[in-house]
């Protein structure tokens, strides 16, 4: 068991100006679970391949445990990548799938047979062990590749992605039995993926990455609540948070016809470079119909229903006088905004519906920085 | 049919699109698969008749299929040895509209040899050093050119003959990575995996009662990293000597040479009052005998075959006396004297089973075991007479190596 650091750690590509990974500073607690997340080029792969010796570190430095690692060859830190490869061996049987890289380590017979056993009570294996792969199922497969990884006890696991290459409903079921399992376990695990959503059902914490540098780790929750910037807003969620830039006068952002009243924090930290302007962002779920003489209500034109089942979201255009306002949500068309209604109610194509954001739910970030401007 | 297929190829062969798409690979009917044996994978793959050849279909995730279709095109292009991609397949659905998992398609690569094959065909008992010296050179050369391989086993590459040895391809490129330069940590982390992932597959095949029991299967994984880091240093060592001993740069060169690399680049360094000189190769190729062969001749071959036709030409220009003629000249009259008429002398239903090269490797082996054994100068055609009678025939197809039926090729399930 041990902590992870990264002490403003780059990693520098030859014949590249930008870092690929540009002085991370990260500290891994002991047996947490810690997703690094981002589009693909922030560098997420590439801060996992330093920790496991696979990329130099040009400057800064990794360590695991009080260890300084940064020049210690891969098989020497104590780490195991999981799910690289995981091509069971048909004669072999599954305790042997599991145990072989001990034997060729030499460990005794009967060392090898305990942490076999162990890690298969763990994993839910005990029954098979004697079996050969072919008698299992797809996600039982899955677990003897992770009990590989497990009978070497290893201070940290590191997973790439480690289920790109499997199909859906294997993906969702092998998504939870790790994030169950390595908790059991108490291993620290740094793991990759580009899917926010895996990184908010897995992580403990959630690095979120950019153009190699850190923007925010933060626990789910407080990532999904209070993003630090608007990349980190517009990244986590799904569907994407509403974010647009509009007009501020007196304190209050106009939205249309609709006025947003700011609180004195956000407006206090509004400079000259955002020339009278602000970002505002609200997710699809802070927004309530209301009448259309609401002060708040913004108008919108309807252009198409997403029904969930339990939810539905409307994908809507802004109507009203914008005046240069700008709005987006990373996972709908330019200047539509999504809302989330009650299916039961859902309007029709082409109508138009009025809606307002929940107070106190708006984001409040700087246009010229991008920064969050209000808790 | 519910299906919107889109195939990305670079040259996309109609025939493709007869194939069942919308049937899960598993459950593909016979008639359209290829009897060849199937090495161990994560992922369903099968090999597919089509237009005269074989291809190998593999299913794998969309982005998966797409990066690795990228990357086997990009090692080609290098010139690596691998196999070649044929195209990516996406947007499959069943009958009843059911999302299938996307396809990547690479040709079968003629005359290959999976591991598994090889060692259940009962060869010579040194087969497994032969494998793995094959395999050392293939994992030298794709680091060479900054390829992280991350997942090197037997499984993962194919053997095709070459004169007595094995010539290694890389099959599988998933988890793989090209870099501009690899660093000490990728290149040993690799080399460790093949180490532990040869002797897991060998342990396997042992478990399977495939390999001879005597085999120290950890030995064979230990001896992939010493040739490895013999290779590795031979091609890329600062070497460092007195002003006067300049012969060393050609014997370096030589060396090199010797062991089937070209120098591209060398760097010499001097010290400032110019006592000592360091060298150290920059930029090697791999293919030193083939490139030259090929020069020569037009046969593109594997490299240890044309150290062997090179040497036979050699014999031949000195047999006839034309040290003093170009070599160009001699190389043709080698060409249409010697190794056509050779090739051609094997009967039609025979000259299949292997590559021509390797058929002459083969004769000139023959001819010389019996020469020793009649103790004469066994001529060529009477050589080729009873390489054939008392060798080739009792040979198994080697061009694609048929006779299973797929469920006994099958060693995945």
């Amino acid at each position: 068991m041990a902590t992870v650091t990264y002490d403003h750690a780059s990693r520098i590509y030859p014949g590249t100006e930008r870092p690929a990974v540009d002085q991370l500073n990260l500290h891994v607690e002991d047996g947490e679970f810690l997703v690094l997340v981002g589009p693909s080029g922030c560098g997420k792969s590439t801060s996992l391949r330093m920790l496991a010796g696979l990329e130099d570190v040009n400057a800064g430095r990794i360590l695991i445990g009080d260890r300084d690692v940064t020049d210690v060859q891969p098989k020497d830190r104590d780490i195991a990548m999981v799910f690289q490869n995981y091509a069971l061996y048909p004669h072999m049987s599954v305790a042997d799938n599991m145990g072989f890289a001990l034997k060729i380590a030499g460990k005794p017979k009967a060392e090898i047979r305990s942490r076999v056993e162990e890690a298969a009570k763990i994993l839910d294996l005990t029954e098979y062990l004697d079996r050969k792969p072919k008698a299992l199922s797809g996600g039982q497969r899955q677990r003897v590749a992770m009990g590989r990884a497990i009978v070497r006890n290893p201070q940290v696991f590191l997973m790439d992605e480690p289920l790109s290459n499997l199909d859906a409903k294997l993906r969702v079921q092998t998504r939870t039995q790790i994030a169950s399992l390595t908790r059991r376990l108490g291993v620290t695990t740094v793991y990759v993926t580009h899917d926010q959503v895996e990184a908010l059902t897995m992580g403990d914490r959630i690095a979120v990455l950019k153009d190699g540098i850190l923007q925010q780790v933060d626990t789910p929750r407080a990532l999904y609540d209070t993003p630090k910037n608007v990349f980190v807003a517009g990244f986590i969620g799904s569907p994407a948070m509403n974010i647009g830039t509009f007009n501020v006068v007196n304190g209050v952002a106009k939205i249309g016809q609709a006025q947003i009243p700011l609180t004195r924090e956000a407006v206090a930290g509004l400079t000259a470079e955002d020339n009278g302007k602000v970002t505002l962002g609200f997710r699809p779920e802070s927004l309530d119909i209301v009448a259309e003489n609401d002060p708040s209500a913004i108008e919108v034109e309807v252009n198409i229903v997403e029904e969930l089942g339990s939810d539905a979201y409307v994908y809507g255009t802004l109507k009203g006088d914008l005046a240069g306002a700008d709005l987006a949500s990373p996972t709908a068309g330019d200047h539509e905004v999504i809302v989330r209604i009650n299916p039961r109610t859902a309007p029709g194509k082409g109508e138009r519906i009025h809606v307002a954001i929940r107070p106190g739910q708006e984001h409040v970030f700087s246009p010229s920085t991008g920064l969050r401007l209000s808790n | 049919m519910a299906q919107n297929l889109q195939i990305t190829a670079s040259s996309p062969d109609p025939a493709l699109l007869d194939l069942p798409w919308d049937i899960p690979l598993e459950d593909w009917p016979t008639e359209v698969l290829a009897a060849l044996p199937r090495g161990l994978s994560r992922h369903v793959v099968r090999f597919v008749r089509m237009s005269g050849g074989v291809i190998a279909v593999k299913e794998i995730g969309e982005s998966v299929a797409y990066r690795e279709y990228e990357l086997l095109r990009q090692l080609s292009r290098i010139d690596v040895p691998s196999v070649e991609p044929v195209g990516v397949i996406t947007g499959r659905a069943d009958k009843n509209g059911e999302r299938l998992e996307a396809v990547l398609i690479t040709k079968h690569l003629q005359f290959s040899l999976p591991y598994r094959s090889l060692f259940s065909q009962s060869l010579r008992p040194d087969t497994a050093t032969r494998l793995i010296d094959a395999l050392a050179v293939l994992l030298v050369r794709l680091h060479l050119v900054g390829f992280y391989w991350g997942d090197v086993s037997l499984s993962n590459t194919l053997f095709r003959r070459d004169a007595e040895t094995f010539a290694a391809y890389l099959v599988d490129a998933e988890t793989g990575d090209l870099h501009q330069k690899l660093s000490p940590g990728q290149r040993t982390y690799d080399v460790d995996l093949a180490r532990v992932n040869i002797i897991g597959e060998l342990m396997d095949l042992a478990a399977g009662e495939l390999l001879d029991e005597d085999i120290d299967t950890i030995a064979i994984g230990d001896a992939l990293v010493e040739r490895y880091n013999e290779l590795w240093s031979a091609l890329t060592d600062e070497e460092s000597f007195g002003a006067d001993e300049r012969w060393r740069v050609a014997a370096r060169i030589e060396r090199l040479n010797h062991l089937g690399f070209d120098v591209g680049e060398l760097e010499i360094t001097t010290d400032i009052d110019g006592t000592s000189v360091q060298i150290q190769p920059k930029v090697v190729d791999a293919g030193h005998h083939s490139r030259r062969l090929l020069r020569l001749t037009g046969l593109d071959v594997q490299e240890n075959q044309a150290r062997r036709l090179l040497n036979d030409l050699d014999s031949f220009r000195a047999a006839t006396d034309r040290q003093n003629d170009d070599e160009e000249f001699v190389a043709h009259d080698w060409l249409s004297g010697v190794f056509e008429p050779t090739v051609r002398a094997v009967p039609r239903d025979q000259r299949r089973k292997l590559e021509p090269a390797q058929l002459f490797h083969e004769v000139l082996d023959h001819r010389w075991y019996i020469s020793e054994q009649q103790n004469r100068d066994v001529p060529m055609p009477e050589a080729v007479a009873s390489y054939v009678e008392n060798v080739l025939r009792h040979r198994p197809d080697e061009m694609a190596i048929l006779g299973l039926p797929p469920d006994a090729a099958d060693q995945q399930e």
